[in-house]
């Protein structure tokens, strides 16, 4: 599905946070967006989720959903947001209850489980988990309802680097032909996982560049494009560096509740 | 500087409990009463020897005047725990999740919550006669509360986060209720439990003191006015127990609800 974003503008309590800024993403296409701590990548994704209202300006979905999809927009969260009194399988099945048949729904959280190698942990506790196994649970309950459009905040951001690798390898297979917008303050993640990078200013973000990944996401993890992405992320840190700098330095712009 | 050992200085401030210290200091404390009172040092008529008073507990168990009290005093218990804690956990609820029904009900509860609520009971019985319905009414009265608090608060500790997440996969704000702000909110409404009960079971006494015939609180004051201070203690006794029951209860239901802690 298509997803495209007119004017938006947020602000909280008066405090500009966001925007204006315009964004389309295509059917089938990957964004990333990054942009500098406090810049308002997570409002932005939690508005084109419709979990917060802008001040000013609309989000518009485009195109048919999938078959067989029951969310058209499915989030992954940085904190996992899993429901720590139920299980792994319980918590992949909570969007499918109230929809589907238990026939149906059991065999939709069978697949999802398989898929992201949870099937030995259907009946453990969040708490039982690593942070890696745990975002795994988040990404099977957002793939459980065939999406048009997968929303990621961050989705690596509270694993460790090793566990961040692994995990990024594995959703760029699980998450192929995804209409998705991944937002993150990681350089790397930003052009291994993106068709196009989005770099947002410092607060209120506004589109400050649009940079294509112009090697295609098969050949990203091969050594000869080290040298194309190297000079990528060199491109996107020059033009964030500044914005980083000003971020790093201003009260009040830390990781905060987007409300998302 | 000629090499030394580095001394150990992170010891203490972690106090563990030591096995079997606990009961046997119990054990030890009643042996010593019954020793005291055996030795004459206190007058069996201020404070009966356990053995006396046990043996009050077993004469009245034989000739089911225990179980008389104990109905008696279970059936008002339960009867107005359940009245208070389930409306106590609707309006809890309510605040938790409204906006308006905060507005309204945490100021007028924060007001209510500190009134004794036994001071409440000759009102009750002017409105209620002196029957079962006014000590009812009171237990439930003062349950409602403590219950009203416990569940709102245990609503307010649920991550917004685990909310926006059913949102966005459009749960209906009837499914949120029952699989997110209800389950969430446990915690907090069996910690109010624990509180409650003991509430309940304070305003059961006094209440059942005042124009009862049958019930612990009945039993300890007659026992009280007839100077049996052997039967006095039973029915302690037995409250205590009521208590350390009802709080083993709640635990029990803890491990098997929240096991996933
Ligand atoms: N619920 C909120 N209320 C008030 N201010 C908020 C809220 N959520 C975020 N903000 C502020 O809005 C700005 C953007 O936040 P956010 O979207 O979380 O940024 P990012 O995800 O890029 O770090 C920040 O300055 C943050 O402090
Ligand atoms: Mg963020």
């Amino acid at each position: 599905m298509r997803l495209r974003a007119e004017g938006l503008a947020h602000a909280y309590d008066g405090i500009e946070a966001l925007g204006p800024l315009d964004l389309a993403v295509e059917s089938g296409e990957r964004v990333a967006v990054i942009g500098p701590s406090g810049c308002g990548k997570s409002t932005l994704l939690a508005i084109l989720g419709g979990l917060v209202r802008p001040s000013r300006g609309r989000v518009l979905l485009e195109g048919e959903p999938p078959r067989g999809s029951l969310v058209p927009l499915a989030y992954v969260f940085q904190d996992f947001a899993l429901l720590p009194w139920r299980t792994v399988e319980a918590n992949v099945a909570l969007p499918l209850e109230d929809r589907l048949g238990a026939a149906e729904r059991r065999e939709r959280v069978r697949a999802a489980l398989a898929r992201t190698r949870l099937a030995d942990f259907a009946r453990a506790y969040p708490r039982q988990l690593s942070g890696g196994m745990r975002q795994r649970v988040g990404i099977a309950r957002a793939l459980v309802v065939e999406p048009g459009v997968l929303l990621l905040d961050e989705p690596l951001s509270a694993l460790d680097a090793q566990t961040r690798e692994l995990l990024l390898e594995e959703m760029l297979g699980l998450t192929a032909g995804a209409t998705l917008v991944w937002v993150t303050h990681h350089l790397d993640e930003a052009v291994r996982v993106a068709d196009r990078v989005v770099l947002l200013s410092a607060r209120p973000g506004r589109v400050r560049a649009i940079l294509p990944v112009p090697i295609p996401e098969a050949e990203r993890g091969r050594p000869s494009a080290l040298a194309e992405l190297a000079r990528l992320r060199h491109e996107l840190w020059g033009l964030l560096r500044e914005d980083a700098r000003r971020a790093e330095a201003t009260l009040g712009a830390g990781p905060a509740d987007a409300g998302a | 500087m000629p090499a030394r050992e580095v001394p150990f200085r992170g010891g203490g401030f972690a106090p563990r409990r030591i096995r079997h210290v606990g009961w046997l200091s119990f054990l030890v404390l009643v042996g010593l009463w019954e020793l005291a009172s055996r030795a004459g040092l206190v007058s069996p008529f201020t404070l009966p020897a356990p053995s006396r008073v046990l043996a009050a507990l077993l004469e009245m168990a034989g000739s089911g005047e225990l179980a008389r009290h104990l109905v008696a005093s279970l059936a008002r218990l339960a009867l107005g725990w359940a009245l208070g804690a389930m409306l106590g956990v609707a309006v809890g609820l309510a605040i938790g999740i409204s906006s308006l029904a905060r507005s309204i009900g945490l100021p007028l509860v924060s007001a209510l919550f500190p009134v004794p609520k036994i001071a409440l009971l000759p009102l009750l019985i002017l409105w209620l006669g002196i029957g079962e319905a006014s000590k009812v009414a009171t237990i439930a009265l003062g349950t409602f509360f403590p219950t009203v608090i416990a569940t709102a608060s245990g609503v307010d500790q649920i991550p917004k986060s685990l909310v926006r997440m059913a949102q966005s996969f459009d749960l209906a704000p009837r499914a949120i209720v029952l699989r997110v702000i209800l389950p969430g909110a446990l915690p907090g409404m069996l910690a109010g439990a624990r509180i409650s009960a003991s509430i309940a079971l304070v305003l059961l006494t006094a209440a059942e003191m005042i124009g009862a015939e049958h019930g612990i609180g009945a039993l300890v004051l007659q026992a009280g006015h007839l100077m049996r201070s052997d039967r006095l203690l039973a029915g302690v006794v037995l409250l205590s127990v009521l208590g350390l029951a009802i709080g083993a209860a709640i635990g029990a239901l803890e491990r098997r609800l929240l096991a996933w802690r």
